[in-house]
């Protein structure tokens, strides 16, 4: 039933850092923009709940050249180069913009701003403000739930659910962008809960296909049984096992494999903030309140206390994988619809490395102004004939065939979460594991048709299981270990294995390697 | 997870149904919201940073507290000062400076997430 029929010429699915510096540009350009969110612009994502640090470089060719080259290796050079000097232009462009704009209240370090990270509740409370005053209308609490596309295959719409109105809604659009952030499944990392990568089933479902989806084994540190997940202040931890003992080689960077073989063998590893200077650790407080939150609510003091940590998966999230692109304004393979943020690969600013601790955030401020940009100039380009198409809803699992959440659900905690299998890769276990998600994808056990209320749940689900499909398809076709993307039986980088690999398929998955752009830049080291 | 909405607080605002993100609240009897859906909750703390009133306490676990436990106590909460911290934190609430102007944490080490 559609209860409510809107129109405007640029839809933003998804109101976290991507979606509204998309609906904010899209405004400027002359668009009517309307923004949905599943949950509440301005709070729901991990932006706003943990904040971020951010990847603003002063425009001096030495210290870009730096920032470009800091990470290459670590990302097994699949980055592109002229994407990355355009990430960094606009991301300096956007956060001088947000002090100037938004009045953000930035540090004030040596007598100048201090950008290189945001407050996630200021910067996203001050975000939805701005949206608002530039005209954007923002729909809270109404999660997209299918693609609509024209006769030739275009995407024309968007159809959803106002949760607390209990009522459907449809969107006529000249053209969408996709702003719904990563995958994180359910795990409850923090401000994670909406990534359930619905973005990219909506995309497929219209033709699009995903890259990077190897890149997807992000866990993060909390402490055991809570939800924060900030894990910059863990390079100054010392890790032990349950009986107090040191745990060689495990750390926040580079030994995180150690802290997930132990739980695995255990179930217990403790961590103690022990290598913070005083001045480090009030300066700690200052910089991320939120990081001690847990630790004051537990009354464990982490400087001086050994508290047990655990490791909470954050996929897509913190790992680099999405919706492929294909131009510069963040175009997908499909005509009219357009991807940023985490709901994009960020390979090409990441490459196989992780895009956490300031590359996300840049990505997310700078691909959403691109495809903001890009999506306002194709509505335009249609002109009237945006409002005269007829319109078909591309929704498979859930709505033209029966999908079983519980199902998926349960096949998600048991075939992605665990450590052994998603984290230490290797094909005698992701094989396995992808016959059950296929399994439960194929829905032929059981199910049903959802709809009204039940109906955004029930595509969460499956998009968490299409997603879980791609990762591990992706996963078994890398046999090496590049960046994030590790295999535990081919622990080596292997050249000849050195290209993107693009997948995609809803039913019958397939991959295909792709070559490395944006290396003529690159200054030979 | 939430796990108080203070009666005597709560200003009847609605802020708290609005703002969280998995929708955990619903309208309740006298204008206080209750807590509908706790299993939704993704423990974020934005319903708590958001309330005017400080009448929202996040626990920091990710399953419910035991009834019997102190950060379910709303006295205990308001004497610790735990209630309405994280707002404090933030320099959020009048006559307050924003804490994001002095957000400035340690150095870190290189490639940190
Ligand atoms: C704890 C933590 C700390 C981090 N720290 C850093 C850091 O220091 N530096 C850094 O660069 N990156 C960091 N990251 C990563 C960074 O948070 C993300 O890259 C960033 O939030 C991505 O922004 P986004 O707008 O693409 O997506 P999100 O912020 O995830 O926003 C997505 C939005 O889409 C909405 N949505 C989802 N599905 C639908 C639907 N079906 N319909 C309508 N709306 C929908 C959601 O409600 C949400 O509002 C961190 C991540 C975590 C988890
Ligand atoms: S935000 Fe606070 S004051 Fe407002 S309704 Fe919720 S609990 Fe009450
Ligand atoms: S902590 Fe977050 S998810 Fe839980 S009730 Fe508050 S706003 Fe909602």
């Amino acid at each position: 039933m559609i209860n409510l029929d809107l129109t405007a010429d640029v839809v933003v699915v998804g109101g976290g850092p991507a979606g509204t510096w998309a609906a904010l540009t899209a405004a400027e350009a002359g668009a009517d923009v309307l923004l949905l969110d599943k949950g509440y612009c301005g709070t729901s994502g991990p932006t706003a709940s943990g904040g971020t640090g951010v990847w603003y470089v002063q425009p001096d060719p030495e210290e870009r050249e730096k920032a470009m080259a800091s990470r290459e290796k670590l990302g097994g050079f699949l980055q592109d180069r002229r994407w990355m000097a355009r990430v960094l232009d606009q991301t300096y462009e956007n956060m001088n913009r947000l002090e100037a704009e938004a009045r953000y209240p930035f540090p004030i370090v040596d007598g100048v701003p201090h950008k290189r990270g945001v407050q996630g509740p200021e910067y996203m409370r001050r975000m939805r403000s701005w949206i608002k005053r530039a005209g954007v209308r923002v729909l809270d609490h109404s999660p997209v739930t299918e693609l609509l596309v024209d006769g030739t295959g275009t995407v024309a719409g968007v159809r959803g659910h106002r949760r607390q109105h209990g009522t459907g809604y449809r969107v006529r659009a000249g053209a969408v962008v996709l702003a719904t952030g990563g995958c994180a499944f359910l795990s409850k990392a923090l401000g994670c809960d909406v990534a359930t990568g619905d973005g990219a089933l909506f995309a497929a479902e219209a033709g699009a296909e995903m890259s990077g989806m190897e890149f997807s084994t992000a866990y993060a540190i909390a402490p055991a049984f809570t939800s924060v997940t900030k894990t910059a202040y863990y390079g100054f931890a010392t890790f032990f096992r349950g009986d107090g003992t040191w745990l060689e080689g495990a750390g926040s960077q580079g030994g995180r494999s150690v802290i997930a073989k132990e739980l695995l063998r255990t179930g217990t590893v403790l961590c103690q903030i022990d290598r913070a200077t005083p001045e480090q650790q009030r300066q700690m407080r200052l910089g991320q309140p939120n990081f001690f939150l847990t630790f004051d609510r537990l009354g464990i003091n982490p400087f001086t206390e050994k508290f047990p940590v655990t490791l909470l998966l954050e996929g897509t999230v913190r790992g680099t994988g999405g919706i492929r692109i294909i131009a510069d304004d963040c175009a997908t393979t499909v005509p009219g619809l357009y991807a940023a943020g985490d709901a994009a690969t960020r390979e090409l600013v990441c490459g196989a490395f992780t895009g956490g601790g300031s590359h996300n955030s840049a990505w997310a401020m700078s691909s959403g102004t691109f495809a903001g940009r890009g999506a306002a100039a194709f509505a335009t380009a249609l002109g009237a004939t945006a409002n005269r198409r007829r319109l078909t809803g591309v929704g498979e699992a859930g709505i033209q065939r029966p999908f079983d959440r519980t199902d998926a659900l349960d096949v998600i905690r048991r075939e992605v979460h665990p450590y052994d299998k998603n984290y230490l890769r290797t094909a005698s276990r992701l094989e396995p594991a992808l016959a059950h998600l296929d399994a439960v994808w194929d829905g032929r056990r059981g199910g049903a048709v959802a709809t009204g209320g039940d109906l955004p749940g029930v595509r969460q689900a499956a998009a968490m299981v299409a997603h879980a499909r791609w990762m591990y398809t992706s996963a078994l076709a890398r046999t090496e270990s590049r960046g994030m993307a590790r295999r535990e039986e081919f622990p080596r980088l292997d050249p000849n294995q050195y290209h993107r690999l693009t997948v995609g398929g809803l039913d019958r998955l397939w991959t295909r390697p792709e070559t490395v752009t944006g290396r003529e830049l690159a200054v030979a080291s | 997870m939430i796990e108080v909405v203070s009666t005597e607080r709560c200003v009847s605002c609605d802020v708290c149904i609005a703002v969280c993100p998995t929708n955990v609240f619903e309208a309740g009897p006298g204008g206080i919201p209750v807590i509908a859906r706790q299993s939704d909750c993704q423990t974020c703390f934005m319903c708590e940073a958001h309330c005017p009133a400080d009448a929202l306490f996040v626990a920091p676990h990710t399953h419910p507290v035991p009834a019997d436990s102190p950060l379910r106590d709303e006295e205990h909460l308001a004497g610790t000062g735990l209630l309405g911290s994280y707002r404090r934190e933030l320099g959020w609430g009048r006559g307050r400076k924003p804490g994001a102007r002095l957000a400035v944490g340690p150095e870190l080490r290189p490639a940190a997430t």
